[in-house]
């Protein structure tokens, strides 16, 4: 490491490291664009993994009585299934869009902290492993992602103290990213950038930004809770030693519907970027979209009994509850209304990034609509905990967020490496993925109604399961075709030589496509100034007020294009002061897990935890955030 | 050709539609007997079609513009830039509205229903759930035994049609102990007999409840919905609705003893049910009990294990009538049923038929 650095400050003991490219440099550096893609790699990462345990769910189900797994083995895969897709995948990959995009799009040249970014990717990235080590340490979580207590207090396997820990290591890096972002997005935004004049994709990640700082803490209660009570032996959650099990659902579902909407808002803010941009129309309703948006992190907060409906909180509140639910579903309707008046009358290019926001859309309206029926109090005890239910959470999050990410992935993709993803792998990819995932997921409606319960390893012949289990398994493995597909195609296109730079494939209408592909570290030669919503689009084109047509801009008009700034004096931005690369953050992010082997081994190591975090925190309390030159 | 091919698709999804209404499925949610569950379909039925109507509207709706509005090749039209409409945007804000609450109102209304208090002539029944198995006590005055404990079964809950049925929710445990001497524990199990009624949950430190009545006699299966543990998937129980006269018959035989087996076989395989066994391993009736002669209840109790109501064993995964699946269980019930919760004693080939012996003849 330290050949690849360069003596920079005398300050401190280490010497700070200076290097901006090479294998090391990911270790130390401070950029949110490298950050960026670290999230979003490790992120897919876990996304395979998730989607491997997915189908050995599948394969386990796909006849009666299956025995490819057993319980034990059942219970386990199921629960990191469920706590990798939504803490190490989607929530982590929302965190690399976030991380990339949001400060090329309002204008900043990195985050409000950088080191503070550097540092929840790494305590993010952590806490996964620490997770996963779970099934070399004497087995993983196996309570289920919702860990209802006292099952997960009481269960023998030492899987839920790995889940209560990891959690909240996880959780610590999503709070600070979550201070973060919405620092840069309250704070940093470019000269003239009002906030309604930011992109929808920055308003989502402004709304999430806030849900992730106001769940998070109630999760945090009940994970120490848990903890304490696995670990050392308290009682909230044992009735018979005068403790509560109710306690348990009405934290985590307090934090677990607002988790929802942490997780398929960004992929609305994805979708209201890319339906503008392939009809070549601004988004229809820009301030109805942004409102419901908000209105929906609001009222997601009021919503958590209806995962409860059956636990016997009473008619008074299952009534309430029942009528919120039904409440939320107004302003998400009210987004998908206004992205068909968005392509209603456009010049809608079928792009891959359209062809996923598209499909997101329609997907997520059967999401939303098996929603709906949950609000009806009495049907749903029929339907909560069936497969019913699993066809309606993939729906909202496979079918929401997934084809979202998807989507953002094309979409951006020229605009990190300057070059596109092959389009027809990328539309092949489409038809295979929205073909197995509803056949993956649609039959689950099905099997749920007949009588299927989640959760469980196996089922018998005679309830008549087999055929829709049997459909369900053949998508699940067309859906990993196509997530195979991806790879390859981001293989093909990486190792292509690279050719001529795209910079605007797709007639974008934000800042981010202003300065060049991949951005230079300082993101923009100069900052633009913003007039408009959809700035880089009024520079183009023109809105001639008799007719409401575009017509081109005139050349020189209001400034153009990417490389704007180049002759303005500042040199390529050579004179620009940028955060240098640290190790602190990686230093103190690698005292969590050590802290946490300790909670489960011994009060030493939690000790030697604690020392590396207070070390990490001093050498980062004391070093300037720019290197002395 | 494209209409060609639309309707042969829409022949074979129709007829895997078909072919997916299973003739045997026993706990289907769509088909309703008991007057809870029949509520509940016929609340969910129009639900399910004003869904499918917005579904046709909205998908459609984006197919049609997909279509419609989809670059032409060669063609460079730059679009009219609308940026909204206030008027219409309040509109489909309203829309929404307006449908939910219409079914909101049936929604409130069967919600309290069923929540109202039993009838003064309501048969009452404590369900308890263990870790992986139900219990089913009577602890009404009319159906006391012989000896002076209400009526206790396991794994199938009998009841008369014609009644109104009252079950309280109990979560038990924390007696049995499995092979590694982990004891089952009270966690959260979920009680449901889709096509009699939806769930409620089974709370420890909280008596939920679930009112229903049944008129069509019959078997009904069921299984916990709450993820309680390694053996979820197999805590399931079957019910038994039986006429009135059937009824009165059973509570009658209920309420004595089985008579005392005359067979030797049976009858040894009593004598090592009831005292310890001479492996030193420990004794059935630490866990079970039989009639009047002491045992603990924290296994299902056997009285009438072979009472023809009583139609599966061992969180009801096994038929009672399967003797190779009962001296499987007995032998080893942890390579039968994993974690189970009754330890291994170690019992020999010819303990197991004589155990088996007995058990039978407890009708």
């Amino acid at each position: 490491m330290a050949s690849l650095s360069v003596p920079a400050s005398g300050r401190g003991s280490l010497r700070r490291p200076s290097a901006l490219t090479g294998f090391w440099s990911w270790f130390t550096t401070v950029d949110h664009k490298k950050i960026g893609i670290m999230y979003g790699v490790a992120a897919f990462a876990f996304f395979i993994v998730g989607g491997l345990e997915a189908l050995l769910i599948r394969a386990q189900l796909a006849q009666p009585d299956g025995t490819l797994l057993n319980a034990d083995e059942y219970n386990q895969i199921f629960t990191m299934h469920g706590i990798t897709m939504i803490f190490l995948f989607v929530m982590p990959m929302s965190a690399a869009f976030f991380n990339y995009m949001i400060p090329l799009m309002v204008g900043a040249r990195d985050v409000a902290f950088p080191r503070l970014n550097a540092y929840s990717f790494w305590v993010f990235a952590l806490g996964g492993l620490f997770l996963y080590s779970s099934f070399f340490l004497g087995g993983a979580p196996n309570g289920g992602w919702f860990g209802y207590a006292p099952n997960s207090t009481t269960d023998p396997s030492i899987g839920m103290t790995f889940y209560a820990l990891g959690l909240l290591i996880t959780g610590i890096a999503s709070t600070a990213g979550a201070v973060n972002l919405a620092v840069t997005v309250v704070n940093m935004r470019a000269p003239g950038m009002t906030l309604f004049r930011m992109p929808p994709f920055v308003w989502m990640g402004l709304v999430v930004q806030f849900l992730l700082v106001f769940a998070l803490p109630i999760i945090t209660v009940a994970l120490f809770q848990l903890l304490f009570d696995r670990r050392w032996d308290t009682a909230f959650f044992d009735p018979t030693r005068g403790g509560q099990p109710i306690l348990w659902q009405h934290l985590f579902w307090l934090f677990g519907h607002p988790e929802v909407y942490i997780l398929i808002l960004p992929a609305f803010g994805i979708i209201s970027e890319v339906l503008p941009v392939f009809s070549r129309k601004p988004l229809f309703g820009y301030q109805f979209v942004i409102f419901s948006g908000i209105a929906i992190g609001f009222i997601g907060f009021g919503v958590w009994a209806h995962h409860m409906f059956a636990a016997g909180l009473g008619p008074v509140a299952n009534t309430a509850f029942g009528v919120s639910t039904a409440i939320i579903a107004i302003p998400t309707g009210v987004k998908i209304f206004n992205w068909m008046g968005t392509m209603h009358g456009g010049d809608i290019k079928f792009a891959s990034p359209m062809l996923y926001s598209v499909g997101a859309v329609m997907m997520f309206v059967i999401g939303g609509l098996s929603g709906v029926t949950h609000a009806i109090v009495p049907s749903d005890y029929q339907q909560t905990d069936t497969y019913y239910i699993v066809a309606h959470l993939h729906y909202v999050i496979f079918g929401g967020a997934v084809f979202g990410i998807f989507s953002g992935l094309y979409y951006w993709w020229p605009k990190v490496y300057g070059r596109k993803l092959n389009e027809t792998w990328g539309k092949v990819q489409f038809w295979i993925l929205i073909i197995g995932f509803n056949l993956a997921f649609g039959p689950m409606h099905i099997l749920g109604l007949q009588g299927m319960i989640r959760r469980e390893y196996t089922y018998p012949e005679t309830l008549g399961l087999t055929f829709w289990n049997q459909m369900s398994t053949v998508g699940a493995f067309l859906i990993a075709t196509s997530v195979a597909m991806f790879l390859v195609n981001v293989a093909r296109t990486q190792m292509k030589p690279r050719g001529e730079v795209v910079e605007d494939p797709w007639d974008a209408r934000t800042l981010e496509w202003m300065t060049t592909s991949p951005p230079p570290v300082h993101n923009f030669d100069e900052i633009p100034t913003v007039h408009a919503l959809d700035e880089f689009w009024h520079r183009k084109y023109v809105e001639d007020e008799r007719s409401g047509r575009l017509v081109p801009a005139q050349a020189g008009a209001a400034g153009a294009g990417p490389g704007e700034g180049d002759a303005d004096g500042h040199g390529g931005g050579h004179s620009i002061h940028l955060p240098s690369p640290s190790y602190w953050p990686l230093v103190s992010g690698l005292g969590l897990p050590i802290m946490a082997y300790g909670v489960l081994y011994s009060w030493w190591l939690i000790g030697a935890g604690a020392l590396v975090v207070l070390i990490g925190f001093y050498g980062w309390a004391i070093e300037p955030s720019v290197a002395e030159e | 050709m494209r209409k060609k091919a639309l309707w042969t698709l829409g022949l074979v999804a129709v007829g895997l539609l078909l072919a997916a209404c299973a003739p045997n499925a026993g706990q289907d949610t769509l088909k309703p007997v008991g007057d809870v569950a029949k509520q509940q379909k016929a609340l969910f039925v129009p639900v399910f079609w004003v869904a499918v109507a917005v579904f046709v509207i909205v998908q459609g709706g984006i197919l049609l513009i997909a279509l419609r509005y989809r670059h032409r090749k060669g063609s460079d039209r730059m679009p009219k830039q609308t940026h909204g409409n206030t008027r219409l945007e309040i509109g489909w804000t309203i829309a929404p509205a307006v449908v939910l609450a219409v079914v909101t109102v049936p929604t409130i209304s069967l919600l309290w229903d069923l929540a109202r208090p039993p009838n003064d002539d309501a048969l009452n029944i404590t369900v308890e759930g263990y870790q992986w198995w139900w219990g089913f006590v009577y602890p009404d005055d009319d159906l006391v035994t012989d000896w002076d404990a209400p009526i206790t079964i396991a794994d199938t809950l009998v009841v008369p049609t014609g009644r109104e049925i009252y079950l309280s929710l109990e979560s038990k445990g924390g007696a049995a102990k499995d092979a590694n001497g982990d004891p089952d524990f009270q966690v959260i199990h979920s009680f449901w007999v889709p096509e009699l009624f939806g769930k409620q949950d089974v709370m420890p430190g909280q008596t939920n409840h679930i009112l229903f009545s049944i008129d069509t006699p019959g078997t009904y299966t069921g299984q916990c919905a709450e993820f309680c543990g390694l053996q979820h998937a197999l805590m399931k129980l079957e019910v038994v609705a039986l006429a009135p006269a059937d009824w009165e018959a059973w509570v009658a035989n209920q309420k004595s003893e089985a008579p005392s087996p005359t067979d030797p076989l049976a009858q040894r395989g009593q004598d090592l049910f009831l005292n310890p066994l001479s492996n030193g391993s420990g004794s059935c009736t630490a866990c079970h009990a039989v009639g009047a002669a002491p045992g603990a209840a924290a296994a299902p109790n056997l009285t009438h294990f072979a009472d023809p109501t009583h139609t599966c064993f061992a969180g009801c995964n096994w038929p009672t009538t399967d003797r190779e699946a009962l001296a499987r269980w007995l032998d080893n019930p942890d390579a039968a049923k994993l974690g189970a919760k009754m330890p291994d004693y170690g019992l020999e080939p010819d303990e197991i038929e004589a155990i088996m012996a007995y058990l039978y003849s407890l009708t």
